[in-house]
């Protein structure tokens, strides 16, 4: 262009990550900018790919749960839940009712810590940092349960196939409920802190903004959906591990910008507390394992089986070959499918809002590489 | 009207900063002075592995099964053992952990049929070398001796 400056020139491409602290981990997010505004986005990933799907098909079926946990290590025991969910569902066989109620309550746990870590960075990266202190402190009293029940901390691998392996060690259930009744007024001192604090609401309000039909397009599931005014939620619509017995509500918003996202997400930690104090009175006495060949061999098939992680909906398909291993497992980690989204939620924002929205997915990099 | 009262007063700031100064309580001190100060982990924590040994006659508890090793998804277990040509058994003479590639995932516990293998509460694993994380039989006994460090 005759005449044209450096100045002049619109477009500018930076790159962000994938050292950025605000990534949450190795993400690199390619912007091109006008100015201030985002005109497009493009995602580059795979900092952190381990092969996940491809150790699957080299271990056998026992093996390979701990491998599960390494994806979204913000929430092991959701992704062990579903890994044994699907090989049981193979091997057509069902954990005991002591196993499923164990279970929910552990996944539950697992929901709040995965919630509270959302909370805490996504605050952080907007600006406030004290959140971060008070959901670390409330976190480490589940992870702390986790330690005792299963002796992990984050990846915990607390699920066999076909039940558990721990007993519920003496004083759970008191420990679980002291956490319940801890944990309900910490989440409304957060709402305190965070809901009418007027720089965390315009730094939210009508930012990244997804409609119910954008997000159905990119298949966008979890609280980013619900956000936006779709109640779907898999515990609801496909229940699994006696879900259906629970009495709870879905939170749903209908704007789907980050602040609707963040109400939705601190809501269905109170629900969560909820389910827990059902399942709690649910906890009977029985076996904890079903019966399961010691070498598991399922027969030839293939099975899809999806669940409700903290992020959207984690799904295991598994084909099986008759052997000990799996001859195919493919995961769909609900981080690498929402975050398709980012360069439809980032066009026409502000840098800084980009990292907003990038917290605001709730993106796990271990799951979304594998 | 409420709004513009708020707006004036800074009230949402008011409020967030009432329950900054609620935690500044002494009673919601929760940092630990780790070295000095050493965490109790619980009871079923999965830390460094040990291999049990008969408190009376000082004998290992391991009989050379390989189970451990074959349930172990990293492969990192190495059990070596040799027949007693007198009694016919199998006896356990080599015993290699590699702690570095371990994910302490329970699983070779789990398989030990005589929990001769088990995982302890000991958490400080770390080594200046590569080698130094691959544990021998004899690490494995006696398991590993951390520094204590006093305030
Ligand atoms: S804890 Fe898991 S990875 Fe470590 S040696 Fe045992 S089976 Fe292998
Ligand atoms: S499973 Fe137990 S007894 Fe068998 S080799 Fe391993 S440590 Fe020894």
């Amino acid at each position: 262009m005759a005449g044209s400056t450096f100045l002049d020139s619109s477009e500018l491409v930076l790159n962000m990550g994938p050292q950025h602290p605000s990534t949450h981990g190795v993400l690199r997010v390619i912007l091109k900018l006008d100015g201030e505004k985002v005109i497009g986005t493009e995602c580059v990933i795979g900092y952190l790919h381990r092969g996940v799907e491809k150790i699957g098909e080299n271990r056998t079926y026992v093996q390979f749960a701990p491998y599960v946990d390494r994806m979204d290590y913000v929430a092991a025991v959701s992704n062990g839940l579903g890994y044994c969910l699907a090989v049981e569902k193979l091997l057509s066989v069902e954990a005991p009712p002591r196993a499923q109620v164990t279970r929910v309550i552990l996944t539950e746990l697992n929901r709040i810590a995965s919630h509270l870590l959302w909370l805490g960075t996504h605050a952080l990266d907007i600006g406030a940092i004290t959140p971060l202190f008070y959901t670390l402190r409330e976190r480490e009293e589940v992870l702390k349960i986790f330690e005792k029940y299963c002796g992990a901390r984050l990846t915990t691998h607390a699920f066999r196939i076909g039940g558990l392996q721990y007993e519920l060690y003496d004083g759970f259930e008191e420990d679980v409920a002291k956490f319940c009744d801890m944990f309900l007024p910490k989440v409304d001192e957060y709402e305190e802190l965070l809901t009418d604090n007027r720089i965390w609401v315009e730094r939210l309000k009508g930012v990244g903004i997804l409609t119910a039909e954008q997000c159905k397009a990119y298949g966008v599931t979890g609280p980013v959906l619900r956000a936006a005014g779709v109640a779907w939620d898999l515990r609801k619509a496909q229940p699994y591990s006696g879900y259906e017995q629970y009495d709870f509500d879905i939170p749903i918003r209908q704007n789907g910008d980050t602040f609707d996202r963040y109400i939705v997400r601190m809501e269905e930690m109170r629900q969560s507390v909820r389910i827990i104090r059902q399942a709690l009175e649910r906890i009977e006495p029985g076996p904890i394992m079903a019966k399961v060949p010691k070498v598991i061999k399922p027969p030839v098939g293939e099975v899809y089986v999806s669940i409700e992680a903290p992020k959207g909906e984690l799904g295991y398909f598994i084909v099986s070959d008759g052997s000990t291993q799996p001859y195919r497992v493919r995961v769909r980690p609900p981080s690498f499918v929402n975050l398709q989204a980012l360069d439809q939620m980032c066009r026409g924002a502000l840098v800084a809002d980009v990292v907003a929205i990038i917290g605001t997915i709730d993106i796990v990099l271990g799951e979304v590489d594998r | 009207m409420r709004k513009l009262i708020r707006t004036v007063f800074l009230v949402d700031l008011l409020q967030g900063l009432w329950v900054t100064l609620r935690n500044q309580h002494p009673k919601h001190i929760y940092t630990e002075q780790y070295p000095a100060q050493r965490p109790k982990v619980a009871e079923r924590f999965r830390g460094a592995p040990r291999l049990n040994i008969n408190p009376d006659t000082g004998e290992t508890l391991c009989i050379g099964c390989n189970l451990c090793a074959l349930a172990c998804p990293e492969n990192l277990i190495v059990v070596g053992t040799e027949r007693d040509p007198k009694t016919n058994r199998k006896v356990l003479t080599t015993f290699t952990y590699d702690t570095s590639r371990c994910m302490f995932c329970g699983l070779c516990e789990d398989a030990c049929p005589v929990d001769a293998l088990e995982l302890t509460q000991d958490f400080e694993l770390a080594s200046y070398t590569r080698e130094g994380q691959i544990w021998d039989r004899q690490m494995l006994e006696e398991g590993p001796r951390p520094t204590q460090y006093r305030s």
